[in-house]
Order: C-alpha cells, then structure tokens, then sequence
C-alpha cells in the first residue's frame, strides 16, 4: 500500500480546546470490534458529535469538518493520549481531517498518525495558544519547509517532524518497504541470535 | 574512560543495543528486532489484510504468540456452545484472528484453552516474557513486561503489519527516565497505589519521549505482579517503555514456567540476565524520586490518570477549565470527602490488576463480608490459569458468598468492549488503568484504584480506605 503524499495543506481549522483528549474520546472502544480500516469517520468523536438517542449535536465543531473545507484540527496539550489504537487516525482521516495541532502529541497515536497521511504538527505554546485563539482561521502546513502559517500575514513558525516520516509522507513511500529492504541485514541478525 | 563506549549503561541502553539491526542516523530510525510478538484480536485484522494484499507470510510464526481477550466474552457459552457475544461484530472479530493464526501456524490460545487470558497476563504466565527480550503488541499496556527486564512497547496496526512481515520494527531511541521509590510502603498500600502516585506526579505527559526504569527499596521489594502492575501504567504518564532490573524475585518467578529456558540452558540465561541491570552510575535524562513510605491508599477524582489523590482526602477545588470540566463529569465537589461518594458498582479485573496476589488482596478484605446492598462487583481474573489456581484456594467462593460476580477472564470492564460495562451516570470503582470520560460505557465515572480499595468500596458502597481492613485481618 503506497501512501499518498502529504507536502502541503491549506485549510481553515477548527478548535478543540480541551487538554488530554484521549483515544476513548477520538473513537470509543465500542467501535473497535470492526476488522476493516474503513467507514471509521461516523465513529470519530461519536460521543461529542451525538447525543444519548443519537442524534447530531449542532454544537460541535466537528460538523464542520464533515461540511469539508476545514481539515485542520487545533487541539489542547497531550492530544491523542492512552490506547495504541490506528482506529484514532483511521477514524479522523475517514472524517476529513488532514492535520493535528497541537503543542504535545502522544507518542503512539504521533506514530500511528504518520503512517496514515495524518500530519501531527508540534509547536511552540506560543504559536499553540494563537491557532486556539483563532478557530475557523485559514491555516497553511508546509511539511516540505515543515513552517505552518496563517494564510493571510507575514507570521509563520517552524515545527519538528521525524525526517524518516517526513520523507516518507512526501514521496508516499510506504516504511514496510524500507524495512523489507532491510531483510539481509535482519537475516544476517538472526544469524548471531542462535 | 573518556571514550564514549565505555559510559556506565543502563538496563535501557543494554537491551536497545542488543537489539539494534540497522542503527539510527539523523535521516531514519533504528531498525529493532523483535523476540516476542503477542497478538490480539482487536488490532491484528487489518495487519494480516496488509500482508493479504502484499502476498507476504508472518516471518516468524515461531517468535508470534496469540490470544483473544478484548473482545471475548467473560461469561461461559451456553448448552449449545454459543458464546454470548456483545454484537456479531464481536464474534466476527474473534473468528478472524482463530482464522488468521490458523492460516499462519501462529499459536493461539483459543477460547476454551485453560491457559486463555488477557494479553499481558499470559505473556509472564506462560514464561514468553523473560528478561532481555524485545517484547511488541498493538496495546498500549505492552509495558507491563517490562517488568521483567524486557525493553516492550506498545504499537500500532501498520506496525503490527511490520512486525508480522519483518519481525522488526523502525523506532528511535527514546530519551530516558529513572523513577526511584526511596523507604518500604505502609500497610494497605500497593503498586497501584505506587503508579498512581507516580503519575500525579510526573503528569499524564510527563513520560512522553521517555522509557522509564523504576528503581529503589519499594520495587526492589515488590513481588512480580506488583512489578507488573507499576509497569503496566508507564503508559498513563505518557511513556511507551517502563521497566525494572531483573533480580532473584524475577528469576525465582519464571523458573520452571512453560516457555521459559530449563536445565543448563536456564543457569546459561540467568547468568546473562544477572549483567541486564543499569550500572551505578548510569545516567538518565531524568530523574524523579518518591517517598514510598508517603504514599497512601490512591484514587483518581478526575477523567485523566494524573488527577490522583489519597483515599481519604477531599476533592479539589477546580481552577482551570480542564478541572472543572472533569469536576463537573465526576460530580466530586469541591472539599467533600471522597469517602462520601456513593459507589454503583466495583470491577476487579485487566491487566493492571487481575493477577492472583490481586484476587488474594480483594478476598482477604471481602471474606465473610457482604457486598452493600445495590452495588454490582464484577471479578475477572486475569486468566483462565489465574481462575483455575484462584478457585484451588476457594477465592471465588469469598466472592461468590459475598455477593459478586465471578467471571472468565478477559479484559471486560476495562475497556467495556465485549459487554461488560457500566450503565449512564454510575460511578465505578475499578481496579484498572484508565478514567477516561466513558472509557467503562458511556457516562460513566471511573475511580481508579487498588484491589484493597476496591473491595474495601464495594462492602461499604462508597469511596472507603483499605487500611480499616487489615487490622481487622490481623496482616
């Protein structure tokens, strides 16, 4: 499965300002007993977008991902917290969101993000607290010169990406085949294990 | 000694060195090898999809190990060997991964194997887990191995898919933290307690980045399934690896297990293991210490794992938007005492806390005590191996006689997937690893909290300390 390449994304955001949103809240397990990786997005913050009876809360920004146009998600700190569920990403790809931002991305969920065309973004709490201050604002995220900017203006910052997982989202290199590239070496491993 | 080769190394640098196929640069992780592969049902399928559509086989079979527990209902089938699945969703799930072990010879311990359990009990149970290992699973409670000197981590599906295909994974080397408990633990107080102070401590992210070697008298003095249990929740203070220098108390447990080496083989791998743990004066990015003589009885009041306090506290005073959000869903206010919080039902059980010194620890408080009225207890020990042994010794009948429910193992209550859950609005005391906002069913409020405390709640109805017990009991 080759992925398709992220280089840049220009979208208006929408903000989910709570700290701590953990993978229950992104998808709840009760949608974890599927076997495939997709149809997931009507799942995707099931608790927050529908009520008891369920139906659509207006309320929720996240509708206004699902109208299109606004594929950037600007979350609290320590987005993505608890299980190691590819359901998160899987679930918010399948809802129409291209980026996170945030000024801290768990680990596992910053992993599983990258393997999907899902771009976590890490920046300063400086830049963090004015992309929370600012929902609906047009947003541009340029992996090539890994900067995130508003669309109108001069200001822009810079953020982290691992270089492996930003290479391979801009070429859409898939990491299993590297690391299948790698089988001679591994063969080569077990050798010494015996 | 100034070459950089020769700086003291920790448990952590020496497992990731012995693992290292291709090494780390600035433009590509490190190529890790892995020994143990343990499988699930509720991760795995779109991996072998993966490997489906690649035409690729599991590399290592041999080195792969699975088990069904998320899913998998806890009560037993009925006359006709029908499985009370939550949703046929669930039953597909469980036939798909039977169906995918079988099509890759992988071992997997099938719904009625008296050996079934939950992922991260069965692993240590059966001897697969063992010191020096690379230990993987797509669950973020893989950590609990680490327990054992193991450098394991959880992941997620495409990586399963790596591993599966490679028996590798790609990874960068994580900074490193060392959490020291100084003194011994009081009375009533166990490793839940430990990691839930730990947490409040360092915060729900504060382990982010990091693997995290617990340290000092109060995990030197842990048996193994307080090691585990201290692992296990790495995770909640954000960190993928946590882990604890093998010693006899490790040894001593594994020996004569299964899976695990025998004969000169054993003496060979006991000898290599003893040179695993960190040297004196290895260095950590971080260091944190705690009192563990300090520590009390624990129990979360929040919808994050750091949001911990001692049993017989009051809940805070929210100030930031955050608290008072979970304030409001926990429906703790402010300055009462948490021992005022009435309790609808109790869950003993998951991978933090299910293991048979667990069970004993839930049963010495529940023994000829009743359950309060109206309060529903679930006990789910950890594996069927954990229920054979408990019932050996009569515990499910403490249970039963006290008014709860005994069940099969399986993950149940702590992830709510398979049924098992809480009803809108109720308040749970659970012995598992996670409060999140309706992580048990939805609406429901989760009190984290240790096999003590839990028993100790469900004979009272309400938040209740432990400690009262004991000196009844006499321990």
């Amino acid at each position: 499965m080759s992925v398709e390449p992220f280089r840049k994304l220009t979208s208006r955001t929408i903000v989910l300002s709570e700290d701590n949103i953990d993978t229950d809240q992104i998808i709840p397990a009760r949608f974890l007993t599927t076997t495939e990786r997709s149809g997931l997005g009507k799942a995707a913050f099931y608790d927050w977008r529908y009520d008891d009876a369920g139906r659509p809360r207006n309320q929720s920004p996240l509708s206004l991902v699902e109208q299109g146009g606004h594929s950037i998600l600007v979350a609290g700190s320590n987005f993505g917290c608890g299980s190691s569920r590819e359901h998160a990403p899987w679930a918010l790809v399948d809802l129409g969101v291209q980026a996170v931002i945030s000024s801290d991305i768990a680990d596992i969920f910053k992993s599983n993000a990258l393997k999907n065309g899902l771009l976590p973004v890490e920046v300063d709490s400086k830049t963090h607290r004015q992309l929370l201050n600012s929902p609906g604002e047009e947003v541009t995220i340029d992996l090539e010169s890994q900067t995130v900017r508003f669309a109108e203006g001069e200001w822009q910052a810079v953020f982290e990406v691992d270089s492996f997982a930003r290479y391979c989202l801009l070429e859409g290199v898939d990491p299993l085949g590297f690391i299948m590239q790698q089988l001679p070496q591994i063969m080569q491993f077990e050798k010494g294990l015996k | 000694m100034s070459n950089a080769e020769d700086k003291p190394l920790s448990l952590f640098e020496k497992l990731w060195r012995r693992h290292v196929v291709v090494a780390e640069d600035s433009e590509r992780p490190a190529v890790i090898y892995i020994d143990l592969h343990l499988i699930h049902e509720v991760t795995s399928p779109q991996a072998f999809d993966v490997l489906a559509g690649k035409e690729l086989r599991v590399r290592r079979p041999d080195l792969t190990f699975a088990t069904l527990d998320h899913s998998t209902p806890t009560l037993p089938a009925d006359d006709k060997g029908v499985y009370p699945y939550a949703t046929p969703a669930a039953a597909a799930q469980v036939d798909t991964l039977i169906h995918n072990c079988r099509e890759h010879d992988i071992p997997l311990l099938g719904l009625d194997d008296p050996r079934r359990g939950i992922v991260h009990v069965i692993g240590p149970e059966l001897g697969l887990t063992q010191p020096g290992k690379t230990i993987v699973c797509g669950d973020s409670h893989t950590s609990t191995h680490g327990a054992f000197g193991a450098l394991a981590f959880g992941i997620g599906t495409t990586e399963v898919g790596h591993v599966l295909a490679t028996q590798c994974v790609l990874q960068r080397r994580p900074k490193s933290m060392r959490v020291t408990f100084t003194g011994v633990l009081s009375p009533g107080v166990s490793a839940k307690d430990m990691a839930l102070a730990m947490i409040a401590d360092v915060g729900a992210d504060g382990g982010q980045g990091y693997a995290i070697e617990f340290a000092g008298q109060a995990v030197e003095n842990l048996s193994m399934e307080g090691r585990m249990t201290l692992c296990n929740m790495s995770i909640e203070a954000g960190a993928r690896f946590g882990m604890i220098a093998p010693d006899a108390t490790t040894f001593e447990w594994l020996e004569g297990r299964e899976q695990a080496p025998s004969g000169d083989k054993w003496d060979t791998c006991v000898a290599d293991w003893s040179t695993l743990p960190s040297e004196q004066d290895a260095v950590f990015d971080k260091e944190v210490r705690i009192d563990a003589s300090a520590i009390p009885p624990m129990i979360t009041y929040g919808v994050s794992p750091d949001a911990a306090a001692a049993v017989d506290g009051r809940a805070p005073r929210p100030v930031s938007d955050a608290e008072k959000h979970a304030s409001e869903y926990m429906k703790f206010e402010a300055d009462q005492p948490f021992s005022a919080a009435s309790v609808d039902r109790v869950f003993i059980g998951s991978c933090t806390n299910s293991r048979l010194s667990d069970l004993r620890e839930a049963a010495n408080i529940m023994r000829n005590r009743k359950v309060k009225e109206g309060v529903i207890v679930l006990v789910v020990p950890g594996s069927e191996t954990i229920r054979a042994a408990a019932e050996a010794e009569n515990l499910h009948k403490i249970f039963l006689k006290a008014g709860a429910e005994w069940r099969r193992s399986g993950c149940s209550m702590c992830i709510a997937m398979n049924g098992d859950q809480g009803a809108p609005g109720e308040l749970v005391v659970s012995t598992s690893n996670r409060n999140f906002i309706g992580r048990q069913g939805r609406g429901v409020r989760t009190v984290l909290a240790s096999p003590a405390t839990a028993a100790a709640s469900a004979i009272e109805g309400r938040i209740a300390d432990p400690r009262p017990y004991l000196a009844v009991a006499g321990r």
